[in-house]
Formats: structure tokens, C-alpha cells, sequence
């Protein structure tokens, strides 16, 4: 099995007539993901290679029954368009624009949070998720990936999250679902929800996690796993020899004062029984041995 | 943006927060008529981005023109942790009954805004935070609600704001909390926020830090640019629209994606190796990027080897092999460059490389081997 999306999600990307939307919206479709419309202002009732584009959302969705959503819109568009999602009853959206103000990406969060209780939003600021053989909604390559699981896995950054899965699928290891929740300051979709989610799937049976500086999140995780999760999982934290009080791309990257430093966050994993790798060929090393002795 | 003093209350002043009215000066000279303008006694404060100024000796109190040429002489020029101030804030001394402490920021783990109020204002909050971590009350803000008159008013009581002072604290921090959401500021902050003996509240300080991502609706945001602290390496790379941090090693790293270029300054680190830099070319890089990229390396002389680490995703490694061809065919390159290709259209990507024969070009398979083989250069360097 696979978390949040399988083999029957039915997407819809909004954004599809941009080139990046038509680009990585196409890509997806190709993979074989259920690709089944798209969504920009003004350009309804046109199409897209075949798929077909919608004025808005609402008019996608009782078109074709879509569940989920992909968004594909610059930064100043794009909290209206996870909003409009969520209103027309889209229950797992995937948000890949950076740049989105801090301001905005909190206010989208607490609207969710308040008035749309059931809607998952992953991202913004991520590389999306993807199922091998089933689906795949966001901008990772579908080729690096392997079929047929056991490992879950979750990632911060996205350029990270290809690297996992190209060290496990060089060593014939496959994944059950590969998540990127993004660096952003208020992500939609956090690391204990995708553990959760893992530890529930019969099919996934160990979890690679990777981290990086800043925040707190990884912290809330080792607790979170020490409590609730019974499979291995194995960490790597980027930003180690990160100089402390320099913001290294990712907004959310910021050291303050002792928090969120790499150190703190593998000694708060350790301690939570979770496999700490140094570098992401070490996890990738540890988590070819744990599905060896499965 | 890290806003400097002067500019934060510059930026106070459109939310209608109440300062001290004074002025900037780049010279002794001006510093000596913005104090006369001011009017005496006045305050000669330097502008630097680092905390701990007053301690320093960067904070003088001046009560005629001889002694603001004396204060203007010593501060231009003093180095506060390594930031040499170029710039000094002059604005009339304050007299100051009361310092207390107000700031607005994000709690990424409520992931809600968090306003902070404290009776125990002034230089040694953060020792206050830790020794009597009540003395700074707290409330979260949900975006959708914002902060009422009255919310504000409760939270000064509960931090033991004078009963003179809670009126004018509450109205800063109702101006204050617009300054920080429609102003796009990820901090805004007081301290001191201070009462006179005339029972005025006002800021006498201003820390702020834009948000940088909404700069597409802030275009009173140009003024503030140009002034930064930036190093040379990193004017450079911004005006290439790099991210770009430098640091003092000496394997100048690229790559694509902040967690990959911090990655493989934390590998570079454990094969026994110092990074020169961050730098991270961002998604979707083409040729032109990587040009822009090995050029800014170029200029840092601390650079004994280059490495490129890309793994393609939205970035086509094909892409960034003609970057590199072409960037080595204007610029002449000081180190050696590893590269390490992985990901959409490795193959083509290192088939372009190969096939341009470059000098001091070495690929390498793995992010491991091509950080050693890195290091192994820098080595090989040293020992000669």
C-alpha cells in the first residue's frame, strides 16, 4: 500500500496552461498517474495535450471527480489556488511554489486548520510525493524510484529526497510512498504526519527520515517516534557544519540560540532509538542492512 | 532583509509606531550637525546588524558638538564583531523612566504568530528569558483573527507594564503587530520599548527583519537595499541571483537545493575537508546559472578546488554540463573542478563533459567520492 495518494487518485493541476504546470503536470501523466484535467482562469473548455482545463476547480471536480490537486502557480496566486482547492472539496492538495511570504502560507495553514479540518495540504515549497508504479503528483523524476516497497520515506528538502531514493533504489531496494514536506516555516504536512501514516501501512516497513537545521520539527518527531512508531527508522540531518545564525536557503533553515541545530536534532533521534547516518549514502548504507535482515 | 536601526524606524514611522526623531550621518561632519538638529543632549548610536553595540562602546551619549566629533571619530570605523560600523543613528536622548521589551514573530511550532511582552526591557532580555523566563509573557495570534485594542491591553497587564504605560504599550503593539503582517516583517521587535517621566511610551530601538519573499508588494523595499552588509562574494553572487553564503575553507562547493549544498558541506567536512562557501543554484539551473555560479567561486582566493554536486530533478544535468562548458571557455578557472552528476539526464550530462576533453575537469560517480577526491586536492596542494 502507499500513504495519501494509490493507484486510483485522480489529479487535477492547477496552473496546467504555465510551462512549468503543463511540463511537470504532462511528466506525472506519463508516470501514469491519473492526470484527468487541469485548471486556469479564462482557459476552460480548452486543453492540454488531451487534458482537459477547467475555469476553476469547483467545475474540475464535478467534471471528473478529481481528489487531488497539484499547484503550480507563482507565489502571489498560489494561496488562493490551495483555498479554492479546498473549497471545492479537494482532499489532498500538493503545493510546489516557492517563495510564498511567511504571512501568507500562516494564514492558508490556520484557514485549513479552521475550516477545512479534513484537507491535507503537502507543501508549499516541496517536491511532492510519490508511489512508484502508482502515482506521482510534483516534480521528482519517476525513474529514480523503485517499486514495491518496504521503505517509506519523508524529506525536508527536495533535491535530499531524490538523493534517498536513488541510494536505495541503486541497491534494489524499493519504496512504498516517497513524501517531500518541504523547508517552509509553516508546512502543511509535517514529519509525524507522514510517520503516522507510515506506521499504519501494512506495506512499509522501515521509514528513512531526512532532516535538516532549523526548526523544530525533527525534534517533534523523535518523540513523536519513541511513543508511537514500532518500524526502524533511519535519519540523516543536513546542516551539520552549517555556520550558526545564516539562513541557507530554505526559510525554515534558521538557528537560533541551541534549537533546531543539526546536533541537537540527531541527539533527540538517537535517544529515540532512530538510526542516525552521518551523510545520505551512510542512511541510504543502514537502511539496505535493516531490509536485509526484515 | 536584515534591517539596520535607522531603517527600522524608518519603517515603525509608516505603522505609525512613535520613535525619536534624529537623523544618519556617514561623517564626522554630519554627525555633528545631525546632533545640533536633534538637539542636545543626543544619542550617537552606531549601525551595525550584530547585537551587544552598547557593550562594545558603540552607543554614546553627547551633550554639545565637541563631544558628538568625539563619539562620531571613535564609532566610525570600530569594529564590533568583525562589523565596522560605516554608519551612525544620532536622534535626541530620551529620558527613560521604565524599559520594557515588545516583539512579534512567527512560532513555526504552533505555527501561529506569537506576540512577547516583557516588564524587563532593555540590553539583557535574553539573559531575563532564561533566568526568569515568566517575566516575559507570551500570546499566540491566530492570522485569521489578529490582535484586538483589548487582547493587547490584557497582555501588557499580565507582563506588569506600569498601570501610566498601559495604554500607550497596548496601541504600539496593536501598530506594531500591523508592522509585522502587512508590513511582511518575519521579526518585529522593541527593545527598549520605553516610558518617560512624561508618561509618552515610544521605541527607542527597532529590530526588523523583512521577509524577502514578499518583496513583490513592498516596493518601498528598494530603499533599504544597496546598504546591506554583504562581502564582496556575496554582492557578487546576489547580483547573479545566487544563494550565497561565504565561509573560510577551501573547497568552493555548488550545488542544487539547500538541504544537497548543505549535504555536501557536511560530507566535505567528514572526508577532512573546509567549505569556502554555500551555494545553492536553486531548482530548474540551466547553463547560464552554473556560468554565474563558478564565476563568483572564481574571484574567492581562499577556493584550492571547485565541487559541483547536482542531482537533477526539475534541474536537467545536461543543462549544467554546457554551463560548465561555456563558463570555461570565457572565464579562466584558479582550482580544479569535481563534479558529480546524478539524476535527470546524468548520462547526457557527463557524455557533454567528456566530450569537451576540459582541463581540470574530474568527474566522479558518487557525492562521497567526489568530496574526497576534493579533498584530496586540497591536500595534494598543501604538500607541495
Amino acid at each position: 500500500m502507499s500513504i495519501f495518494v494509490d493507484e486510483n487518485t485522480k489529479v487535477i493541476v492547477q496552473g496546467i496552461t504555465g510551462s512549468q504546470g503543463k511540463f511537470h503536470g504532462l511528466r506525472n501523466k506519463a508516470y501514469g498517474t491519473k492526470v484527468v484535467g487541469g485548471v486556469t482562469p479564462g482557459k476552460g473548455g480548452t486543453d492540454v495535450e488531451g487534458v482537459p482545463v477547467f475555469d476553476s476547480v469547483q467545475d474540475a471536480v464535478a467534471a471528473t471527480g478529481a481528489t487531488a490537486s497539484f499547484i503550480v502557480v507563482p507565489p502571489r496566486f498560489a494561496p488562493e489556488a490551495i483555498l479554492e482547492a479546498a473549497a471545492a472539496g479537494i482532499g489532498f492538495i500538493v503545493c510546489i511554489t516557492e517563495y510564498i511570504p511567511a504571512k501568507d502560507e500562516a494564514m492558508v495553514f490556520n484557514v485549513l486548520r479552521r475550516n477545512y479540518p479534513g484537507t491535507r495540504l503537502l507543501g508549499p515549497n516541496c517536491p511532492g510525493i510519490l508511489s512508484p508504479g502508482k502515482c506521482n503528483i510534483g516534480i521528482t523524476s519517476g525513474d529514480i524510484a523503485l517499486a514495491g516497497g518496504p521503505v517509506g520515506i519523508v524529506s525536508r528538502s527536495g533535491t535530499l529526497t531524490y538523493q534517498a531514493l536513488n541510494e536505495l533504489s541503486l541497491k534494489g531496494v524499493g519504496q512504498t510512498t516517497c513524501v517531500g514536506i518541504g523547508g517552509d516555516p509553516v508546512p502543511g504536512t509535517t514529519f509525524i504526519d507522514c510517520l503516522a501514516a507510515f506506521e499504519q501501512d501494512p506495506e512499509t516497513k522501515a521509514v528513512l527520515m531526512f532532516g535538516e537545521i532549523g526548526g523544530s520539527d525533527e525534534e517533534k518527531a523523535a518523540a513523536f517516534i519513541k511513543e508511537n512508531v514500532t518500524k526502524p527508522v533511519v535519519t540523516y540531518i543536513a546542516g551539520v557544519t552549517a555556520p550558526p545564525g545564516k539562513k541557507m536557503g530554505h526559510a525554515g533553515a534558521i538557528v537560533s540560540g541551541g534549537m533546531g541545530t543539526a546536533q541537537a536534532k540527531m541527539e533527540a533521534l538517537a535517544e529515540a532509538g532512530v538510526h542516525v547516518a552521518r551523510n545520505p549514502t551512510e542512511a541510504g548504507e543502514i537502511m539496505v542492512d535493516i531490509v536485509k535482515g526484515l | 532583509m536584515d534591517l539596520f536601526e535607522y531603517q527600522g524606524k524608518q519603517y515603525f514611522a509608516r505603522y505609525d509606531i512613535p520613535t525619536s526623531p534624529g537623523g544618519v550621518a556617514d561623517s564626522v561632519g554630519e554627525a555633528i550637525e545631525q546632533a545640533k538638529a536633534a538637539g542636545f543632549p543626543a544619542v550617537v548610536k552606531a549601525q551595525v546588524q550584530v547585537g551587544g553595540r552598547g557593550k562594545a562602546g558603540g552607543i554614546r551619549l553627547v551633550n554639545n558638538e565637541q563631544e558628538a566629533k568625539e563619539a562620531a571619530e571613535f564609532i566610525l570605523g570600530l569594529d564590533i564583531k568583525g562589523h565596522v560600523v560605516k554608519r551612525l543613528w544620532i536622534e535626541h536622548a530620551s529620558d527613560i523612566k521604565k524599559e520594557y521589551y515588545a516583539s512579534f514573530t512567527l512560532d513555526r511550532n504552533a505555527k501561529l504568530h506569537l506576540a512577547m511582552v516583557s516588564a524587563k526591557g532593555g540590553v539583557d532580555i535574553e539573559e531575563v528569558a532564561v533566568t526568569d523566563p515568566e517575566a516575559i509573557k507570551r500570546l499566540h495570534i491566530n492570522p485569521i483573527d489578529g490582535i484586538s485594542y483589548d487582547q493587547a491591553l490584557e497582555l501588557a497587564k499580565s507582563a506588569g507594564i506600569d498601570q501610566e504605560a498601559l495604554e500607550g504599550v497596548a496601541d504600539v503593539l496593536v501598530k506594531l503587530y500591523e508592522c509585522y503582517t502587512l508590513g511582511d516583517a518575519d521579526l518585529a521587535e522593541i527593545n527598549p520599548l520605553i516610558l518617560t517621566p512624561q508618561g509618552k511610551v515610544h521605541a527607542l530601538d527597532a529590530k526588523v527583519t523583512l521577509d524577502d519573499a514578499a518583496a513583490f508588494r513592498h516596493p518601498e523595499w528598494e530603499a533599504f537595499r544597496g546598504v546591506s552588509e554583504l562581502d564582496g562574494r556575496e554582492r557578487l553572487a546576489k547580483e547573479k541571483h545566487l544563494n550565497y553564503i561565504g565561509l573560510d575553507g577551501s573547497v568552493g562547493i555548488i550545488a542544487n537545493g539547500a538541504g544537497l549544498a548543505m549535504s555536501t558541506l557536511d560530507v566535505v567536512n567528514q572526508v577532512g575537508g573546509t567549505a569556502a562557501n554555500f551555494l545553492d543554484l536553486g531548482g530548474g539551473a540551466g547553463a547560464d546559472v552554473m556560468s554565474a555560479a563558478l564565476e563568483v567561486i572564481n574571484t574567492d582566493d581562499r577556493v584550492e578546488v571547485v565541487l559541483v554536486n547536482i542531482f537533477g530533478g526539475i534541474t536537467r544535468c545536461d543543462e549544467v554540463a554546457k554551463g560548465i562548458v561555456d563558463a570555461l571557455s570565457s572565464v579562466e578557472m584558479r582550482s580544479p573542478i569535481v563534479i558529480r552528476l546524478d539524476g535527470t539526464n546524468a548520462d547526457e550530462g557527463r557524455k557533454i563533459l567528456a566530450d569537451a576533453d576540459l582541463r581540470g575537469v574530474i568527474i566522479e560517480k558518487t557525492m562521497i567520492g567526489a568530496a574526497k577526491r576534493a579533498v584530496e586536492i586540497v591536500d595534494e596542494g598543501a604538500s607541495k
